[in-house]
């Protein structure tokens, strides 16, 4: 009998019930509530006359719609998202959840706060309605967003009805060269597998680039398992986790910190596992990337060109055809030469402190283009605090950068925050696809260096002429 | 929920790859509370204009598919974001079947959950439901859940996998969390047992 992967064992260690078709509950140790995805859930719960289970391994904070302007605590003027919050800060009162209101200094977006606050530890099952979940992935948690209806189910029951996914290795070897980061990484590998390609697995991120990556980086890289199509993205646990974990607020102590380190340093997958496929990158080979299209998988090197869409197969020619309309580009256009209006710095994919120091890093002692609407928005109270006292803040202002509170803004657009027709942003999100930041609005994704350096020239600009 | 029937309906051709869930919902609808109403703004930006007024051209808008009740899709469908907003949209729409050669895991966890059935075949079938369906209104398909067989219009049949427990819940009608709560003393020993081994939990 083979060996098992981190996967295997995680998911071994959470099944309450098998059936015997194979249909198994699987018990969720954390459940992350946001205020776009619940209220359908509560109301359930509620219309049925059931409580939340574990409200104590329950954590909700609002952060999908909140704006990131000073203004919000006073009142959040648009009145649909209002009551949306409005609605989560009853719920949370009403059963008891652990919550982060819109003026807490914790507050932030969901993925960011669960692991700064320690709710997020290795061998977890963590979930929350939101596809980014596969962020907690980076710690070695099985994490992975679900849909309303599952939301309702995890808070009655504290269980998942599921099936096992699939075993995908995903290995980045060696180094990564200057410049290159890990939102390259992550971009570059949907790029080799494609959106769908990700479809019925679980993807294990290993290798010595991997390694090498800190908590945020390896946040960023599982951050985006999603738009590979993947169920999650895990990372097997290693002393950079246990590290970073140590001394946060929720985080064991004493005795059990000792209990759960034991348990902690056996996740990882076998030398002997079974793997269903296996993809392997050289850190060397991947360079620093950006989007053309209206999919993540339309990823190129910065010093390509727009392709042709002949040069795909089958369904993708037509898909790549009006994405490039979409986009507002010619075949064999330099990704160089594309000028940019926009620079939005944030979400839970990079809005991490050391994205944020990457960004301060090329704009110190420079400023944005004139003309350039560019804003930073930290993915939490605490990381926004943390940059201010390292200076960060002062040097995105000065470079003309708007310095917002924490909040998913621009990355989703269900706030103020969003582009206009036709404006055109580089942006530190996960999602390119059309309308995503904004009614025909149009997004070419890049890692935070990237974003900073195209704010500075007003063209996608390759960070390796700038270093 | 309601027990899915077998029935036949009017399919409707959509073959771009890749559609997403800010396609078949946009964000701004994301702000309601309710699960009901999203029907209207299905596929919003694709359908209409600014101006609230239909693109004559989308698939959805033209006489033939107006009333359509099955999609056939490209591959990739519901990728993306986790928003059940995606299915209820198209649920009120009247869509019960999506076919497709693949969809995204939590879009395709998502329409079980809402009574919907996703279908996914091999591209040649796919292929072959996409043509049928692009004949209009007058090619009608029959899903047929107990039998697992889709037929297009001029009789093919096609049949289809679909997860026994999944095709069950369909048929009955049943509510997971019914069901999940039948096994609370699963959970409660379960609980009681991870107390010991992984307190810090």
């Amino acid at each position: 009998m083979s060996g098992k992967t981190l996967y295997d064992k995680i998911w071994d260690a959470h099944v309450a019930d098998q059936s015997d078709d194979g249909t198994c509950l699987l018990y969720i140790d954390r459940h992350l509530v946001h205020e776009v995805t619940s209220p359908q859930a509560f109301e359930g719960l509620r219309m049925a006359g059931r409580k939340v289970r574990a409200p104590e391994k329950t954590i909700a904070v609002p952060d999908h719609n909140v704006p990131t302007t000073g203004d919000r605590n006073a009142k959040i003027e648009n009145e649909e998202s209002r009551i949306q919050v409005e609605a989560l800060d009853k719920n949370a009162k009403d059963f008891g959840l652990n919550y982060y209101p819109v003026n807490d200094i914790r507050q932030g977006i969901v993925h960011i706060v669960g692991p700064e606050q320690g709710w997020t530890l290795p061998g977890m099952t963590v979930v929350c309605g939101d596809s980014h979940t596969a962020t907690h992935g980076a710690f070695g948690a099985l994490a992975h967003g679900i849909g309303t209806s599952e939301v309702e189910h995890v808070l009655a029951t504290q269980t998942l009805i599921q099936k096992k996914s699939k075993n995908m290795k995903v290995e980045i070897t060696g180094k990564l060269r200057p410049g290159v980061t890990a939102k390259d990484i992550t971009l570059s590998v949907i790029g080799a597998t494609g959106t769908g390609g990700g479809t019925g697995y679980v993807i294990e991120y290993c290798g010595e680039a991997i390694r090498d990556l800190s908590m945020e980086g390896r946040m960023t890289v599982c951050n985006m398992a999603i738009e590979g199509g993947a169920r999650a993205g895990l990372i097997a646990p290693d002393q950079t986790t246990f590290d970073y974990v140590k001394g946060r607020p929720h985080a064991p102590k004493g005795a059990q910190w000792e209990a759960a380190l034991d348990w902690w340093k056996t996740l990882y997958s076998d030398d002997d596992a079974h793997w269903d496929k296996v993809i392997t990158l050289k850190g060397e080979e991947i360079a620093p990337v950006v989007t053309w299209g209206t999919s993540p998988e339309d990823v190129l090197p910065i010093d390509a060109v727009v392709p042709t869409p002949e040069s795909f197969k089958g369904g993708k020619i037509e898909a790549a055809r009006r994405s490039i309309e979409y986009m507002g580009l010619t075949p064999g256009q330099k990704l160089s030469d594309i000028e940019i209006d926009t620079v939005f710095i944030g979400s839970c994919t990079n809005g991490r402190i050391e994205d944020l120091r990457a960004a301060a890093e090329v704009l110190k002692g420079k400023k944005i283009k004139d003309g350039m609407r560019a804003m930073v928005v930290p993915g939490s109270g605490l990381v926004r605090a943390q940059a201010e006292e390292e200076g960060l803040a002062d040097i995105f202002k000065e470079a003309g950068f708007e310095w917002r509170l924490a909040g998913c803004s621009m990355c989703l657009a269900m706030n103020p925050d969003q582009l206009s027709e036709n404006e055109r942003c580089a942006s530190t999100s996960n999602r390119n696809f059309e309308g995503r930041q904004g009614y025909k609005g149009r997004t070419h994704l890049v890692s935070p260096a990237m974003a900073a350096a195209a704010a500075v020239t007003g063209k996608l600009t390759d960070i390796r002429t700038m270093m | 929920m309601e027990k899915f029937e077998k029935f036949s309906g009017i399919a409707a051709p959509m073959p771009l790859v890749n559609i997403d869930t800010d396609m078949i919902i946009p964000k701004i609808f994301l702000k309601t509370i309710k699960r009901s109403g999203l029907g209207v703004n299905l596929f919003d930006e694709m359908r209409y204009e600014r101006d609230g007024s239909e693109k004559p051209d989308f698939v959805l808008n033209k006489p033939a598919y107006r009333d359509a009740s099955i999609l056939i899709a490209g591959d990739n469908f519901g990728c993306g974001s986790s928003r059940e907003h995606a299915p209820w949209a198209l649920a009120d729409f009247g869509i019960k079947v999506v076919v497709s050669t693949s969809f995204a895991d939590i879009f395709f966890n998502n329409c079980f959950k809402n009574g919907m059935l996703p279908i996914v075949l091999p591209q040649d079938q796919v292929d072959l439901l996409m043509k049928d369906a692009e004949k209009g209104a007058n090619a009608r398909q029959e899903v047929d859940l107990e039998a697992q067989t889709i037929t297009t219009s001029d009789g093919t049949v096609i049949t289809f996998d679909v997860d026994p427990f999944r095709k069950h819940c369909l048929l009955e009608g049943l509510d997971d969390i019914g069901l999940t709560l039948e096994k609370s003393a699963a959970i409660d020993t379960f609980e009681s047992q991870a107390a010991q081994s992984r307190p810090w939990v």
